[in-house]
């Protein structure tokens, strides 16, 4: 009982864990959702360019969108993000996160 | 749910991996089967525009027509012109971009057979297309002034498009005596880069003050407000007490007429006589968008906001500052930020797919002294044919932020410069 529990569990965790990396792969190779590809006027690809904005690629998503967030509600101290952020929706904000969080 | 999306995802994959092997078994037949795009003009717009295309769908057969080896970029060039950097900072080349699988041509785009869907070239040739991009920048309107020629450029320099032009404006700064007058002339709005008259005036004072204390600068200006205005006052009240004086155009501050033999700018109030002079005139689209028709009587490019194709000729698209697009301001950024956006609408297009409504954003940082910047940012959307700025975003600076704040948005403008230039030009 014990052991079948923790296999299901284990299969209920290792579903989301698959589909995320699919939905990643497949991501870096569509579209950008819109928006996203303003980003990057800025936002450096890697850490060769000498530049104190920080990387958007490969972050986890989770952390850009509270960043996103919390530069919308004015939580977190900006220059420029709180005036852009508040041009993003949540679902916007997401999107873009996911799709960041995706490419290498 | 979960399950169905991961089916389609793993289609889509296998199909774009089959299209991939496909590609690599077949290079000969695969050459521009995704479709050909030619892009004329490698500035911030064209470059970006080009090798987003190719990045997208490495099918495309792209090509960039550029008539210099060497790109001059005006970010910064005010730096340049008081002193502050050298021009070797500003220049780029095509070798990146050309690595990357775009074929960069140098010539000079010179007719386009809007209807038979080519582009001759000063060189000879003739490039088909599927899709034309448009990214020419501006061209002066030299018959915008009484007086004003492309000769009277080279005794009072424009110095907006970077280069010799920049160069000639320092070397006049550096030969003026202590005590001089420099007149800026200032255009009426629409023209490349709204802030750029007030940025040079701002570091045209940093370089006087310390060089020519007894000097002053006169902007003469077509209109009654500019960017970043109380931003600019309030720094220039701080830092060049006395040295800036600006004359908007309701106190007679538009330049009607110049006269060369004393080189003297008139206006209906005045003549004012400098020792440098600045005429920044008015302008309109580069050249290209006249012969290809896709201008109107205002001089730039109508365009659809969310393909950037133009209004008037079909299968062309433009983009940067000779385009019209709406609240978008003229500037690299949006250059940069059009480029991507129209590079995967022309991608979907061909693809036969609807091109997705998209979202711009602009970031303009303009100097006031080495360690003091100032922004005004925005976040665009299409919104009756036109691009307009999503409302509750966006904005200027903050008024009265301590200098800790300007010398951090200063040191974030020098990075923007050197990742946006990364993105266009670099490896």
């Amino acid at each position: 009982m014990t052991a079948a529990l923790s296999r299901t569990a284990r299969h209920l965790i290792s579903i989301p864990v698959v589909s995320v990396m699919l939905i990643g792969s497949a991501l870096a190779a569509t579209p950008a959702p819109a928006g996203a590809t303003s980003c990057s006027g800025c936002h450096p690809p890697n850490a060769r360019v000498g530049t104190p904005v920080p990387q958007l690629v490969g972050q986890p998503a989770s952390q850009i969108v509270a960043a996103m967030t919390a530069f919308r509600a004015g939580a977190r101290p900006a220059t420029v993000m709180d005036r852009i952020a508040k041009g993003f929706s949540e679902a916007e904000t997401q999107a873009i996160a996911d799709w960041y969080a995706a490419q290498k | 749910m979960r399950r169905t999306v991961s089916r389609r995802t793993i289609l889509k994959t296998a199909l774009t991996a089959g299209a991939a092997s496909l590609a690599m078994r077949a290079p000969a037949i695969s050459q521009g089967a995704g479709g050909r795009v030619v892009v004329v003009g490698g500035g911030f717009g064209g470059a970006s525009c080009a090798r987003a295309l190719k990045q997208a769908n490495p099918a495309l057969s792209v090509t960039l027509v550029e008539a210099e080896s060497t790109y001059t970029a005006c970010p910064f060039s005010n730096a340049v012109v008081s002193g502050l950097r050298n021009l070797r900072a500003q220049q780029f080349d095509y070798s990146a971009v050309q690595a990357g699988g775009v074929s960069v041509v140098m010539s000079a785009a010179t007719a386009v057979d809007a209807s038979g869907k080519s582009v001759a070239l000063a060189n000879g040739a003739r490039l088909p297309y599927d899709r034309l991009v448009l990214s020419p920048g501006i061209d002066m309107r030299w018959d915008s002034l009484q007086g004003y020629s492309e000769a009277v450029a080279d005794i009072m320099p424009h110095a907006w498009k970077a280069g010799p032009q920049t160069m000639l404006l320092r070397r006049q700064l550096e030969a003026m005596p202590d005590g001089g007058l420099v007149l800026i002339s200032a255009p009426a709005n629409p023209f490349r880069c709204p802030p750029g008259p007030y940025e040079r005036a701002s570091l045209i004072a940093y370089y006087l003050k310390s060089n020519k204390p007894n000097s002053k600068i006169l902007i003469l200006d077509g209109k009654d407000n500019f960017s970043k205005q109380s931003l600019f006052e309030a720094a220039w009240k701080e830092l060049y007490p006395g040295m800036i004086e600006w004359v908007p155009l309701s106190k007679g501050g538009k330049v009607t007429a110049i006269d060369t033999s004393s080189q003297t700018l008139i206006t209906d109030f005045a003549r004012h006589k400098g020792a440098v002079t600045n005429i920044i005139p008015a302008q309109k689209a580069g050249r290209i968008a006249d012969i290809a028709g896709v201008g109107d009587r205002t001089g730039w490019c109508p365009i659809d906001p969310v393909t950037f194709e133009s209004k008037l000729v079909p299968n062309i698209h433009v983009i940067g500052d000779a385009s019209i697009a709406g609240a978008m301001p003229k500037s690299a950024f949006s250059a940069n930020a059009q480029a991507k956006v129209c590079a995967a609408a022309i991608v979907a297009l061909l693809a036969g797919e609807k091109p997705a409504a998209p979202l711009l954003i602009n970031t303009c940082y303009s100097m006031v002294a080495p360690d003091y910047a100032i922004s005004v940012a925005g976040v665009y959307q299409p919104a009756n044919g036109l691009l307009t700025e999503f409302r509750g975003s966006g904005g200027v600076s903050r008024a009265n932020a301590p200098r800790s704040e300007r010398s951090l948005e200063a040191a974030y403008a020098e990075g923007w410069f050197r990742t946006i230039t990364n993105e266009v030009f670099g490896s």
